[in-house]
């Protein structure tokens, strides 16, 4: 049973991996790329995150810890600079 | 460990007199003249045992793999002269001090002059042949910063370059010789190279290896035709000239040829070759000083003419024609560094050193001239002098040579010729400058120089007196020591005496004062016919081929380096290309013998995202912050791939990588153009597509070749011995903090060499700050926004405690110090980007070079540490210890290492950015705090 759940989720997780680089390359505004890619991020963490669950160890779970906790950043920093231009005043 | 402190000693010394530049001259001199004569009193106490016949050696091993060791030997050679190199040492530093004018730096003087002494004992007491050659580059150096210590006068500059040419050009045909010479002996120590005369003489290389080492001596010694640096070299100070040009640089090729007496003279070439050039230099010399107006031109071509003297002595085939050529060294140096003393004294009370002004100097300074009178004398071979003792020698083994067999007898005559030359060019000294009538148009009035300036112009002419009266007395058993050092142990019977009753070299003696003296008295018609002779200008011939030679490597420099920064990386890569494809064609087939693993849907969508991510980084490259997005879907993807194949320690480390780097190239792009300009012609596009497909197709089929073979690396060493070794299981933070520690440990230097540098080359850097973005639209008001200002401030603490924790788990699971510090400094960045420098600065004053400091600084230390238990640098030591509540704990020094590593990156990286980030604050200006 978990097994085909698991299954399901790797290929939804897959296509939606797709459909952020599709969005980051089709765009059409810069704006709209930044958000493909944060959303990227996030969903690299349920993908980490499945493949430790499949793999039954824990030992992968620090990177999607990273990534939650500091994956952002760099969204902030490209946002930032969009909008100032200097991103450390 | 006697030997070695010689020269460490004398090093010492230099940078004692480094720092003097707050005292008084006196307490600048006696802390100068410390070392050199705790040094003397070593070798004092050294003396007894190498005059009964030892040879005192010491050796460190240094690269033993090379055969490369730090080794010392003080034989009678030696011997002789650290005693010339400290005595006459001591006596021009104490000289220098009233020499000196106030408005020069003394401390300079003293450090460069103590930096060329340590070079000079390092030559001479080497007992490893390259490590005499790294000391012979050492005098080569800080002779040039001796000759233009006077820098703002060009002729110092132009003095200093040519001497440095010149010395420095035969010192690479010295090391090439050298370098062979170990070749043919199989060994760089000296005793062995002294004792394989035989093999060297009979190989094949033997007339290279010995040109190769003779081209080094003979333009260290200014011989013809190397000797025009000589007299260039005089527009440094009077005490260095007293230094250079009679005790030490100079004599530093003689030293090399009686060196390597033992290993390569006794054939036909070595008498040629030596003897020819030794007898050029000693007729040119003696002839052109004779016509010199400047006293410090005469004595400088004197000099040449005496070095020839020795060239010639150690060319003849005579076993005493090196024992006169060491004598002749002793008394060259004490007579010449007691007349450029003298020169030095009446340049320093008249202001000027033109013969043609001076005269008559006797009724203003009789003391001065009495001294400089009795050196000049023994430069003539003046009888009761010692330069009359060894010039004797000369001339009784010119009449036993046989070097141009029928036509032998043409030698003493020429010698002969030379002497008459050299008594009519010290008549010249003495009665041009001390007598004939009365001075001329003298800048200043001249009186006696101050009373101590004269000490060691008196102690110098006392050892030629003493010497040349009573020579057994002082000379015979470091002449004997020397000369068995110089002949291998088989020293002929000879006497050094004054009287030898009346012979034919005395005749010759004779013969050469007389003529001297009749020479300088008809010197009008000598002057005439000399001025008339085409006049050869040695240094505008330097000059211009100097100036060919820089013309041509500038023009073959500018071929290859043009500053196009794209014609470098394609420069490289062509050559990446050719040598990783070159082994791919002499591969038979490409796959090896392992199984493929079967390709599944994971793997393939990965593998797609990661070259849709690049080829859109590429194809996005004129719009720089896509094209930065698009780079990030690499790397996100190889972090994943980075995970999925099990490497969590370098997933980490890729994902905190790629959060620093967005940042960083933020900041960048904010002064630099948004969009590359389209500017390559379509060829050029064909071309780089071409190589850039080239290298693509080379690295993949080199990739798939790697990894379709069985792999047999050093891995399972690793794996093996992490817990046991290195008490850790987390192989990667073993490798990093233990068994790869030296690594670590250089690596984080660069880091912070890297981020000091970035910080330096910021500093007060004016750049274009953009009103507008790149549409054209105005910037947006809120600078601070507040969500993010909330987030960030809550994030901090979760962000140092997540990284505390990867740091302390990194021994046995994924983590350590890099990761750890990356996370902690991203967190930090991540406030400054919400809050601006100005409110970081408020609330956190800490330096980052100190930061940097003090990681670099506990890593080290941790590695010296092992020292004290007397285990080598950067052992690692690690325990269990049972605490009640938690159990068992593992305590390892590793773990202080890792904080060093931590607090490095953390200083490194928040140094970079923040000084980035600091170059469009308002204020404060200046330092980067957090």
């Amino acid at each position: 049973m978990l097994e085909t759940v698991m299954l399901i989720v790797f290929a939804m997780v897959g296509v939606s991996l797709l459909l952020n680089v599709w969005r980051l390359l089709v765009g059409p505004s810069v704006p709209d790329r930044i958000l493909a890619l944060d959303t990227m991020y996030i969903n690299s963490i349920a993908l980490i995150i499945l493949y430790g669950m499949s793999m039954g160890t824990t030992l992968y779970f620090e990177a999607a810890l990273l990534i939650a906790m500091l994956g952002f950043v760099s969204t902030v920093a490209v946002c930032k600079y969009l909008l100032r231009g200097d991103i450390i005043e | 460990m006697t030997l070695l402190w010689i020269p460490l000693i004398s090093l010492l010394g230099s940078i004692i007199s480094s720092m003097t530049g707050k005292l008084t001259r006196n307490q600048s001199t006696g802390l100068t003249l410390l070392m050199p004569v705790i040094a003397l009193l070593m070798t004092i106490n050294l003396a007894p045992a190498v005059f009964a016949g030892d040879v005192i050696r010491e050796t460190f091993t240094w690269i033993p793999l090379l055969g490369i060791d730090i080794a010392f030997r003080l034989d009678g050679l030696a011997l002789l002269f650290v005693f010339m190199i400290l005595v006459i040492g001591i006596l021009v530093i104490f000289y220098a001090r009233y020499y000196l004018s106030s408005n020069d730096s003394m401390p300079k003087l003293y450090a460069y002059l103590m930096l060329f002494m340590t070079a000079m004992l390092g030559i001479v007491i080497s007992n490893n042949v390259i490590q005499l050659w790294f000391f012979w580059e050492l005098t080569s150096i800080s002779s040039f910063l001796l000759i233009s210590y006077w820098w703002h006068k060009s002729e110092a500059r132009e003095g200093a370059i040519m001497a440095l040419t010149v010395t420095g050009a035969g010192g690479l045909a010295l090391l090439a010789g050298l370098l062979l010479l170990g070749d043919i002996v199989g060994s760089y120590n000296l005793d062995v190279i002294l004792a394989s005369r035989d093999i060297i003489h009979a190989h094949a290389w033997y007339e290279v290896t010995l040109i190769l080492i003779l081209l080094g001596a003979f333009t260290k010694s200014a011989q013809f035709p190397f000797h025009f640096w000589l007299p260039h070299a005089m527009a440094a100070p009077t005490p260095v000239s007293a230094y250079l040009h009679s005790a030490t640089m100079v004599k530093a090729g003689v030293f090399l040829l009686a060196r390597f007496y033992p290993a390569l003279a006794g054939t036909d070439i070595w008498f040629i070759i030596v003897s020819f050039t030794g007898l050029a230099t000693l007729l040119f010399g003696a002839y052109v000083a004779l016509f010199k107006h400047d006293l410090k031109g005469l004595l400088a071509y004197s000099t040449i003419s005496h070095l020839g003297l020795i060239t010639l002595l150690f060319g003849l085939d005579t076993k005493l024609a090196a024992v006169a050529a060491i004598f002749h060294i002793i008394n060259h140096a004490t007579f010449k560094a007691s007349l450029f003393m003298a020169t030095g004294i009446i340049d320093h009370e008249t202001g000027t050193r033109d013969m043609r002004k001076l005269n008559g100097l006797w009724r203003f300074m009789p003391y001065t001239a009495t001294l400089a009178m009795v050196a000049a004398a023994s430069m003539a071979g003046v009888p009761l002098l010692n330069g009359f003792l060894s010039k004797e020698m000369f001339f009784a083994e010119t009449l036993h040579q046989q070097l141009l067999g029928s036509m032998s007898w043409l030698i003493p005559i020429l010698a002969t010729i030379a002497g008459a030359f050299a008594v009519a060019y010290s008549a010249r000294f003495i009665h041009d400058v001390f007598f004939n009538g009365d001075p001329i148009d003298l800048p200043k009035q001249p009186s006696e120089p101050p009373r101590y300036m004269r000490v060691p112009i008196e102690v110098l002419v006392a050892l030629c007196l003493v010497v040349g009266v009573v020579p057994n007395f002082i000379v015979d058993d470091i002449l004997t020591a020397a000369s068995v050092a110089v002949l291998g142990g088989v020293v002929p019977e000879f006497k050094v005496a004054l009287w030898h009753g009346f012979n034919l070299p005395l005749m010759m003696s004779a013969i050469a004062v007389s003529g001297g003296l009749l020479l300088y008295t008809q010197r009008r018609h000598l002057f005439k016919f000399h001025d008339s002779l085409p006049s050869l200008n040695a240094k505008k011939a330097f000059d211009k081929i100097l100036f060919a030679v820089m013309k041509w490597s500038e023009g073959k420099i500018n071929a290859i380096e043009n500053g196009s920064l794209q014609r470098y990386i394609t420069l490289m890569l062509l050559v990446v290309l050719l040598f990783a494809s070159w082994p791919l064609f002499e591969m038979s087939h490409l796959g090896g013998e392992k199984q493929l693993t079967p390709i599944d849907v994971h793997n393939a969508m990965g593998a797609a995202l990661l070259m849709i991510g690049a080829f859109s980084t590429v194809i996005w490259y004129h719009s720089r912050v896509i094209s930065l997005l698009m780079l990030s879907v690499v790397g996100l993807m190889v972090s994943i791939a980075f995970t999925r194949f099990s490497a969590p320690d370098l997933a980490l480390t890729q994902l905190t990588v790629e959060v620093v780097t967005v940042i960083l190239l933020m900041l960048a792009l904010f002064f630099l153009p948004q969009h590359s300009p389209r500017e390559s012609s379509s060829m050029r596009v064909l071309r780089d597509i071409g190589i850039s497909t080239g290298l693509g197709i080379v690295i993949a089929s080199i990739c798939y070749a790697l990894v379709t073979r069985p792999l047999d690396s050093i891995s399972e060493f690793f794996l093996a011995n992490a817990k046991t070794g290195g008490g850790g299981t987390n192989v990667v933070n073993v490798i990093l903090v233990d068994f790869r520690g030296f690594d670590t440990l250089g690596e984080i230097c660069v880091l912070g060499i890297a981020a000091l540098g970035i910080y330096k080359l910021l500093a007060n850097l004016p750049l274009l700050i953009p009103d507008r973005d790149s549409e054209g639209r105005p910037w947006a008001k809120e600078r601070y926004p507040m969500l993010l200002a909330s987030i960030s401030q809550s994030l901090l603490p979760l962000a140092l405690l997540v990284s505390f924790y990867i740091f302390l788990r990194g021994h046995n699971l994924p983590g350590g110090g890099f990761i750890a510090g990356l996370v902690t400094a991203v967190a930090f960045i991540l406030q400054y980007i919400a809050h601006g420098s100005n409110w970081i600065a408020e609330r956190l004053t800490i330096n980052y070079r100190k930061i940097i400091a003090a990681g670099i600084a506990i890593a080290l230390f941790t590695g010296v540490g092992s020292w004290f238990f007397g285990r080598p640098f950067m052992t690692t030591w690690f325990e269990y210890f049972d605490i009640p509540l938690i159990g068992e704990i593992e305590l390892a020094s590793a773990l202080i290492f890792d904080i060093g590593v931590y607090i490095t990156v953390v200083g490194s990286t928040l140094m970079i950015l923040a000084s980035l980030g600091q170059l469009t604050a308002d204020e404060p200006k200046g330092e980067v705090k957090i």
